[in-house]
Parts: C-alpha cells; sequence; structure tokens
C-alpha cells in the first residue's frame, strides 16, 4: 500500500475531489517505506523498518482554509476527511495572506529521482553492507560506528483548479565514523545516493579508517586565521548545520526585505543584485541534474527549475512565499530541492598539493548561528584535522572551534575542487584563505 | 515538519538543542475537537499488546516489548497581527521490540488490529534474525520486575487541548502587540501543546498506561534600525514545562526579579506572557544600542534560564552512558567522562557542583512515572561535591557499570520510533547558604550577568564550549552598570565547573528546558528541563563577536 503508482494515486484523488463541495480543494497523497541499521564498537547497535502512507485535503471558503487528513482509503473515509476539512475551513479566521490554489502547472519532465535497486533493499541488504564495514575495521584493529538508511516512496498531488502531479523518489545514506582503539584517532566519512547499486559501504570505511590511522598523536597549534582546505564534509552535513546549507538557507527575500537578514540593505531593501561573493562562486539549482536528481514540484506545488542563486559572486535570485513574492513584485521562486556549487577539476588531494601551509579539514561539527546580522556561526573541526605544508600532509593536529560567516568564507576563496554529491547537493572542497579559529579543543 | 521548516516559519531558534529535523512534530495533521477523544481502553490496549508479545515468543524472541503510542499535539503560530498556522496532528501506532539470540529487532506499524501486530512482530523477529549475523556482542538485559496494570498521569491541572484555540491566539496575539507597543518591529510567538498517550507492555509482565502533558509558550521579537541596518532580537524567556494551561496563568509569586539594574524577570512554574513579550520589545530595541564588550576574563553570574542549557550540554550529554561507551560515536560523539576516567576519581567541578539527575521533578518536562523500557523512574547523584559518581543508564547498559538494575532512562520519540537512552532532567542543587542574585552581584569585581540562552555549541567529547546568551549586563565593583552586546564565554568544562564558586539559595532556582534535544540514528527528540539557582563562574574567557560582511 505503501507505493502507488501514478494511476492508483490519481484516481484517489480524483475521488477526493470529487466529494468537495469547497470554493477550492488540495490533496496530497504520500507514501514512504524504509529501513535502517546502526552500529557501534564493531557490531549492530539497533535496525528497524517503518512504512507509512498518508492523505492530506486542504479546503478552502473564501480566504478561509482548513486540512484534514486519513490514513485509510475507502470511499467512506474519503468522504469524512474532505467533510472536517471543510467544516475547519468554515471555522477558521481569514488569511490576509491568501492565495488562490494554482492550476496546472508545467513540471519538468525525465527527474530520475527513483531508482528500483534503492527500493528493493531488505534486511540481509543492510546487513550485508554494515557487516562489510565492521569487518574492513574489525581487520585493522579499529573502531567503527556507523548508520545505513534507505527509502522509498511517492508524491502526488491534485486540486480543484487542474494542478496535477507525481513522482516517485528513493534514497539511501550512510556515515560511518572509525575510531582507534586508544582514543586518539577518528575519521569520517559519508554518502548518499539515489540508485544504491553506486553504494558500498566499505569504500566509504575504508576512507574514515585510512583518516583514524592517521590522525593519532595529533599536535596542538596556536589558534588563529589559517588557510584551510574545507573537504565537502566540512560544508555541508546530513546531521547537523553547515556553512553553506546556512548561506543557501538565507537567500529568504521576505526577510532580507524585512531587514532581519545579512541580505538586508541600509536603508530598505535588499541586496540581491549585488556582488558579496568571490566570483568563483555560482551556486544554482537543477532538479533533472543526475547526480542529484529530485521531487520538480515544491510543496505547494510550484515548478521547480534550474535556477540560479548566485553567479560569480553576485546575487541573483531570492526564494519566497507565493504571497510575498505578489507582493514584492519579485520572481515567484520556491527555495530548492538540492543545490550545485559549480567548482573545478581538481581533487582534494590536488588542492593539497598547491598548498604551501595550511590546514586540511574533514568535518566541522556543532555548527551554531552566532550573529544573524553577519551570518557568524561557530562550530568545531572533528574527525580527521591535519597540518599541510610544502604541499603534503605533515602531522595530524588537535581540533579548533571556529568563528566564521559563510560570507566571509566566500569571499576570502583562495580555490575550488571538484564537487561531490552531498546531503543531496554537489559540494566542492573549498580552499579558503583567513579561515578564524578561536580555541582548542582536546576533543578526539 | 522539519526543524529548518520550523525555524523558518516561526524565527524561534531557542531551545531547538541540536536537532535538524522535528519528527516528534511531523504527525498528521487532524481536527483540534479529535484531540479531546480518548483513545483506546486499557483493556483494548492489553489484548493488542498481548498479540504482539504472545506472537514475538512463538517466533523465538526471549524478551519483547510493545509501545501503544498516541501523540497529539497542536501548535498555533502568529507573527504580528495574525495567525500563521494552526496544526494538530495525531498519531497512532505500535511499535515492537524483541530480543532474538541477543539481538535486537524492532518494527512498527499503524495498522493497530491483533492479526497486524501479531505480523509486525514477527517482522521484528525476522530483523533481529538478520543481523545475528553480525552479532559480536550479545545483549545483557538487565532484570526487571513486571508491575502488573499500573498507571500514571501529568499532574495537570487543565489539559491545553481543552482550552479553545481563540482563547490561545488571543493570548499569543496579545504578546505580540505587546511587544510591538513596546518596540519591537517583528514578532513571532508560538504555542506547543503535547499529549503522549503510552501504553507499555513487555514479557516481563508489566502492563503501563501513561498520560503525559507538555506545554511551551515562545516568541522571538526584533527591532531593526532601517538607517543603519542593523537588528537585534531577544527571545521568549519562558521554559517548556510538563504542566497544564495554567502554566500561563500569571503569578506574582512565581516570579524572580534579576539583579538590580538589569530589568529582567525569570519565571518558576507560572509564567507571565505578556509581560514577557513587553520587556522583550523594549529590550531588542534597546539592544541596538548597546556598547559592545571587551573581550577578557571575567566573573560570570549566569541566571537558571541561561546556565540550565551550559548544564545540558557539558554535564547531561557527557554523562549518557551510551555516548561514554561509543554508541553516538557516529553523531553526537563520545565523551571524556569515560569509565577510566571516572575510575581515576578526577574533579569534574568544584565542591559547589553538586548535579542530581532525576524524572519525578514536578513541572519539568522530563516528568514521567515510568520509562518506556518498564522501569519505574527515580532520581540520582550524577556529580557530588565537584565529583562524578554515576551516569545515565538503561536496561542493557546496567551490567557494565555493575549496576543489577536500570536508571529508567529510556525513551522513543513516538511509537514509530525504537527506544533508546534519554537524559533525565539533570540539574544543579541550589546553595544551602541563603543568597539572593542581587547578593552575588554585590561580591563581584569585574563580571558579566548573563540572562536567557542564546548561542550554543560544544565539541564531540564536551570538552571546549562557547555560549552565548539573550542579555547581558557589565557588573563593576559589584553593581550592574550597563548593558553590553556581542558576548560569548569559551570554556572547557572542567575548568569552567571548577571555577564555579556557588549558587544562589533555593529562593532562586528556576526551570529551563527544551522539546528539541537530539540524539541517535535515525535521529530522534526528547524533551528534557534542567533546574538552577542563580550561579557564579570565576575567570571565564569572554570573545567579542562582532564581525563586518
Amino acid at each position: 500500500m505503501a507505493i502507488l503508482s501514478k494511476d492508483e494515486a490519481q484516481t484517489i484523488l480524483k475521488k477526493v475531489l470529487s466529494c468537495s463541495t469547497a470554493d477550492e480543494c488540495e490533496a496530497t497523497l504520500s507514501g514512504n517505506v524504509g529501513g535502517n541499521v546502526r552500529s557501534a564498537r564493531n557490531t549492530i547497535s539497533t535496525a528497524g523498518a517503518s512504512e507509512n502512507v498518508a492523505l492530506a485535503v486542504q479546503s478552502r471558503f473564501g480566504k478561509r482554509s482548513g486540512t484534514a487528513t486519513c490514513n485509510e482509503f475507502d470511499d467512506a473515509t474519503l468522504r469524512r476527511c474532505v467533510q472536517r476539512a471543510e467544516e475547519i475551513a468554515r471555522l477558521a479566521p481569514e488569511s490576509p495572506e491568501y492565495m488562490p490554489l494554482l492550476g496546472p502547472q508545467q513540471y519538468l519532465d525525465g527527474s530520475r529521482s527513483f531508482v528500483p535497486a534503492t527500493a528493493a533493499i531488505d534486511p540481509d541488504y543492510r546487513a550485508r553492507q554494515i557487516g562489510a564495514s565492521m569487518a574492513l575495521c574489525d581487520a585493522r584493529k579499529l573502531s567503527s560506528a556507523a548508520f545505513l538508511d534507505d527509502s522509498h516512496g511517492f508524491i502526488a498531488k491534485r486540486n480543484s483548479k487542474g494542478l496535477e502531479a507525481y513522482q516517485q523518489v528513493s534514497n539511501i545514506t550512510f556515515s560511518v565514523t572509525v575510531r582507534t582503539p586508544d582514543g586518539t584517532g577518528s575519521g569520517y566519512a559519508s554518502g548518499d545516493y539515489v540508485d544504491a547499486s553506486k553504494f558500498d559501504a566499505a569504500r566509504f570505511t575504508k576512507i574514515a579508517a585510512d583518516k583514524a590511522a592517521s590522525s593519532v598523536k595529533a599536535r596542538a597549534i596556536e589558534p588563529g586565521k589559517y588557510t584551510v582546505i574545507l573537504e565537502p564534509n566540512a560544508l555541508v552535513s546530513n546531521v547537523d548545520t553547515s556553512l553553506l546549507g546556512a548561506l543557501m538557507g538565507s537567500l529568504d527575500a521576505r526577510n532580507a526585505d524585512e531587514g532581519r537578514s545579512f541580505l538586508s540593505k541600509k536603508g530598505g531593501g535588499n541586496r540581491k543584485g549585488e556582488k558579496l561573493f568571490d566570483e568563483r562562486v555560482t551556486i544554482y539549482s537543477d532538479p533533472l541534474n543526475p547526480e542529484i536528481a529530485n521531487v520538480t514540484f515544491s510543496g505547494d506545488g510550484r515548478p521547480q527549475q534550474r535556477t540560479t542563486w548566485i553567479e560569480k559572486g553576485v546575487v541573483k535570485n531570492l526564494y519566497s512565499s507565493r504571497f510575498w513574492a505578489q507582493k514584492a513584485g519579485i520572481p515567484d521562486l520556491p527555495g530548492p530541492n538540492g543545490w550545485i556549487m559549480e567548482g573545478g577539476t581538481q581533487s582534494t588531494a590536488d588542492l593539497i598539493k598547491g598548498t604551501a601551509k595550511g590546514i586540511l579539514v574533514t568535518r566541522l561539527w556543532y555548527i551554531r548561528p552566532v550573529d544573524p546580522q553577519t551570518l557568524l556561526f561557530t562550530g568545531l573541526t572533528r574527525d580527521g584535522t591535519f597540518y599541510i605544508e610544502n604541499g603534503q600532509i605533515k602531522f595530524p593536529v588537535k581540533n579548533f572551534r571556529f568563528n566564521e560567516s559563510p560570507v566571509i568564507m566566500l569571499n576570502n576563496l583562495e580555490a575550488i575542487g571538484k564537487p561531490v554529491r552531498l546531503n543531496g547537493n554537489l559540494v566542492p572542497p573549498l580552499k579558503i584563505r583567513d579561515f578564524t579559529f578561536t580555541s582548542l579543543s582536546d576533543a578526539v | 515538519m522539519k526543524r529548518r521548516d520550523f525555524v523558518g516559519l516561526t524565527g524561534l531558534a531557542t531551545g531547538a538543542l541540536f536537532l535538524p529535523s522535528l519528527p516528534g512534530f511531523g504527525h498528521t495533521p487532524v481536527d483540534p475537537a479529535r484531540l479531546l477523544e480518548p483513545g483506546a481502553d486499557v483493556i483494548v490496549k492489553k489484548r493488542l499488546a498481548d498479540a504482539a508479545l504472545n506472537a514475538a515468543k512463538a517466533a523465538g524472541a526471549s524478551y519483547a516489548d510493545v509501545r501503544i503510542g498516541r501523540s497529539l499535539n497542536q501548535y498555533v503560530f502568529t507573527r504580528e497581527k495574525q495567525v500563521q498556522n494552526i496544526v494538530s496532528t495525531e498519531s497512532y501506532g505500535v511499535g515492537i521490540r524483541v530480543l532474538v539470540g541477543g539481538c535486537w529487532g524492532f518494527a512498527s506499524t499503524s495498522v493497530v488490529t491483533e492479526a497486524n501486530l501479531a505480523a509486525t512482530a514477527r517482522e521484528a523477529v525476522s530483523i533481529a534474525k538478520a543481523n545475528k549475523l553480525v552479532l559480536k556482542e550479545p545483549v545483557q538485559l538487565a532484570p526487571q520486575q513486571g508491575y502488573g496494570e499500573v498507571s500514571w498521569k501529568t499532574p495537570i491541572q487543565q489539559s491545553a487541548f481543552e482550552v479553545p484555540i481563540k482563547q490561545k491566539v488571543e493570548l499569543l496575539l496579545a504578546a505580540n502587540a505587546a511587544a510591538l507597543d513596546a518596540g519591537a518591529n517583528y514578532i513571532n510567538s508560538a504555542l506547543f501543546q503535547v499529549n503522549e498517550q503510552k501504553y507499555f507492555a513487555s514479557t516481563d509482565g508489566s502492563y503501563i498506561d501513561q498520560d503525559i502533558h507538555r506545554l511551551w509558550p515562545t516568541f522571538n521579537a526584533t527591532a531593526v534600525d532601517t538607517k543603519s541596518g542593523k537588528f537585534r532580537s531577544r527571545e521568549s524567556l519562558s521554559a517548556p514545562v510538563g504542566l497544564g494551561y495554567e502554566y500561563l496563568t500569571p503569578s506574582a509569586a512565581e516570579q524572580v526579579r534579576g539583579p538590580q539594574g538589569t530589568d529582567t524577570v525569570g519565571y518558576k512554574l507560572r509564567y507571565d506572557m505578556l509581560a514577557d513579550a513587553a520587556l522583550a520589545g523594549k529590550q531588542a530595541k534597546a539592544k541596538l544600542s548597546m556598547k559592545s564588550v571587551t573581550p577578557g576574563k571575567y566573573d560570570l553570574v549566569l541566571d537558571p534560564g541561561h546556565l540550565g542549557l551550559t548544564i545540558h550540554e557539558s554535564v547531561g550529554h557527557p554523562t549518557e552512558l551510551d555516548r561514554v561507551l561509543g554508541y553516538e560515536a557516529n553523531f553526537a560523539g563520545t565523551s571524556f567522562a569515560t569509565l577510566e576516567w571516572k575510575a581515576k576519581n578526577l574533579p569534574y567541578g568544584s565542591k559547589a557542583v553538586n548535579i542530581v539527575a532525576d524524572k519525578l521533578q514536578p513541572g519539568s518536562v522530563g516528568n514521567v512515572g515510568y520509562d518506556d523500557e518498564g522501569v519505574k523512574t527515580r532520581e540520582w547523584d550524577l556529580i557530588k561535591e565537584g565529583k562524578l559518581v554515576n551516569y545515565q543508564k538503561i536496561r542493557d547498559q546496567a551490567h557494565i557499570v555493575g549496576q543489577k538494575e536500570s536508571d529508567g532512562c529510556a525513551y522513543a520519540q513516538s511509537w514509530e520510533d525504537v527506544q533508546f537512552q534519554r537524559m533525565p532532567n539533570v540539574s544543579l542543587r541550589p546553595g544551602t547558604a541563603k543568597m539572593s542574585p542581587d547578593e552575588m552581584v554585590k561580591g563581584v569585581d569585574k563580571g558579566i550577568y548573563i540572562a536567557g540562552a542564546g548561542s550554543f555549541s560544544i565539541d564531540q567529547q564536551r570538552f571546549n564550549f562557547q555560549f552565548g546568551g539573550q542579555l547581558f549586563f557589565a557588573i563593576e565593583k559589584g553593581k550592574i552598570t550597563e548593558p553590553l552586546e556581542d558576548v560569548a564565554y569559551q570554556s572547557n568544562t572542567q575548568e569552567f565547573w571548577g571555577a564555579c564558586q556557588g549558587s544562589c539559595d533555593a529562593s532562586d532556582y528556576r526551570l529551563f528546558g527544551t522539546f528539541f534535544d537530539g540524539k541517535g540514528q535515525p535521529a530522534q527528540v526528547s524533551s528534557v528541563s534542567h533546574g538552577s539557582a542563580t550561579t557564579r563562574f570565576n575567570g571565564v574567557n569572554v570573545i567579542n563577536t562582532a564581525r563586518k560582511v
């Protein structure tokens, strides 16, 4: 039941709309099937499976709206669900930010967001993959902790204005931290794919194991401003706030227009069109990119298009709600489902070779906002921090706390490497000068 | 709802301690009236639970537990003069955990019939069997007595779900108006209401029915100086509580004034949202023209609404035994407070530091009668006179530290998720000698008083941390002199608690808390409170966070 075909889903949605007496009605049906396995100390700690399917009905009378849901799909239940949404809508206050439902939309075709190999994953597959990861660490007398999570599902929409949408998605995510038995070395690697046939837990585990083994006996060096090479895991995270994620999350037009964003302009308005970053910084979204294929419509039914957010350092577009877009007279853009930062062809190893003195950062951690005015964040390095001299890694160094803004960081750009997929985005390693470390941490 | 959506919607960040998502709040929206309907009768739940337990045993499980959960949430979001959203959600289903040959398996379902629960139990068994192939450390479960059929309910006076939505909306809009009138340009406010109806049954012979309530009113007021482009915010000084709607009935007896010259008010078990919002509007505007701090060493006087977050990060998390052992190594990290570290009897802090773990404290959000493994809850010492004396544990960890029973720290955010070790309320005991915040400030020569929780970050072994706050005031020669901005303090956990000079007495004791403490993979949120009185720390490193972009 959890995964319905396009025809099955639209049949249910048509039935829902046929029950409606509201001025406007929109129904959204979604289903998901997933499983996971978690290990620590080279043994499995937990494993589970889940599945769910749900229908949400939004009914509107004038500027009043109500939503109800159900997860049973017989005619009587569907009718009751619609009736309940209409009852709530009649009782709701009018919304001053009401926008009529969207009519038929043209969505991009050809997004490869679903792969059967991912949907075919079972508990044995998960046990085999995590088993291979643990075996590699056993053989090297290292200790691993890892998490493998897979899911596949669908989302379908239909409304009384003629909007119709359907798409299937699949995803597999893996992360692993490997530590030396004496607790003095630690390494990390992670990755995610739409297509599970590309996934190999042992490959990621080897990267983390190599980092762990080479990060023992870390030396303390003074905090201060350093040239750093930030690996993709240090720029985007699937478990934490991140510097580039925070930057992309701040491209909201309303916040900027209201004066409460680093994109707000003195005297009013926003800084769209201004060059705020190094000219080598270009970030765009594209739901058809095969490596980060994603849903081609947003939650409110707007099409996801290829959109340039930052081009050659200039802020090109801001996203907004439909209400704010209309009020401000700006393009009606939803926030992206994944983004791509353009880069070059160099690997992280190439960036290291071209560095006279610097610090390689595997991962940043516990990143939290300090000042929204300047987009200043604090956090720490973790799981593999190394000193570079004359193009070579010389020795591991103790972890640092940083206080830095991605705005400043992207103005201090020295070099950009080749982007890799991470948390549904394409992210290059970056070489940054004058990155601000404010204190040392003894944590390994 | 993902956490980023929540933050984007409300502009509220405080209390979202850690986690990037809010799965506990992502349940299916429903008609608000349905939240008043009673759940299934305990007789029905017992029959369903027995169907699952029997199926698990028949399939080969040596132990099984069943959690039949009904989670009811309602959140009201407003900004300025309008309602942004009212969301009522209900989630109902069953999670089944089994132990087969020393290996855990877990499965959940929203189809609550005897036949499907039996099938789900068999699925959990099959998952455990699949993982047995790579198991190396069989689970050792501490024995647990069965309690038979028992029940527990949060002691509330008025369920927030029974209060008409109109009344709640009017309260939030009145708070918004108070902040706007006092100088704020924008305000987002929210009221979170939670009811967890939990039925737990296990092969030990327990059938435990619990009705748990939590409430959190909060806001974020922002003032903007368009000319300079500067903006500053002040968040609510409320705490999430394990109380009913009575928390929102103001009471002068439950208010605590901050030190003279700070114009701050803290709240115990009754919160005056309108007064706090008015003060927040005024203070947000005042923050547009405060003096930037000079970095250096200061004696810090920390109010309970601020110190609770520091306790959470630097004591609560490092004393979780699963983290100490390495089970969180791939996510939130490990802990400096290892078994070897503790065996050396190393000081965690000064002799003034006495920290207690408990799940019994009235008004706290961690207050429950039984945990999610069917263990009756209790109180115990974590740190006594500066020495770590115990950890937080669940049933499969107790034997590792030579304990014969669990501390009752298992929790799952919903029936869909497997239970694991979560933090109980962790609180700093107040001082035994009479002392007010004013008297504490009098003894400080060069210091800063900090109220309210702000930015927070700590490393993966809980050594190096940095905290901000909502309001900062300079202390010179025993007096509050002026407000400050751009303040954050950095320290190391042991150095910081070693610098603790003592706390005000119990009359100043208040709770800090959150609904959104995150941990585990897949990540789950849990609710936790931290109590303390105003406390002094000497010689802490303060940095200036001002930058230009």
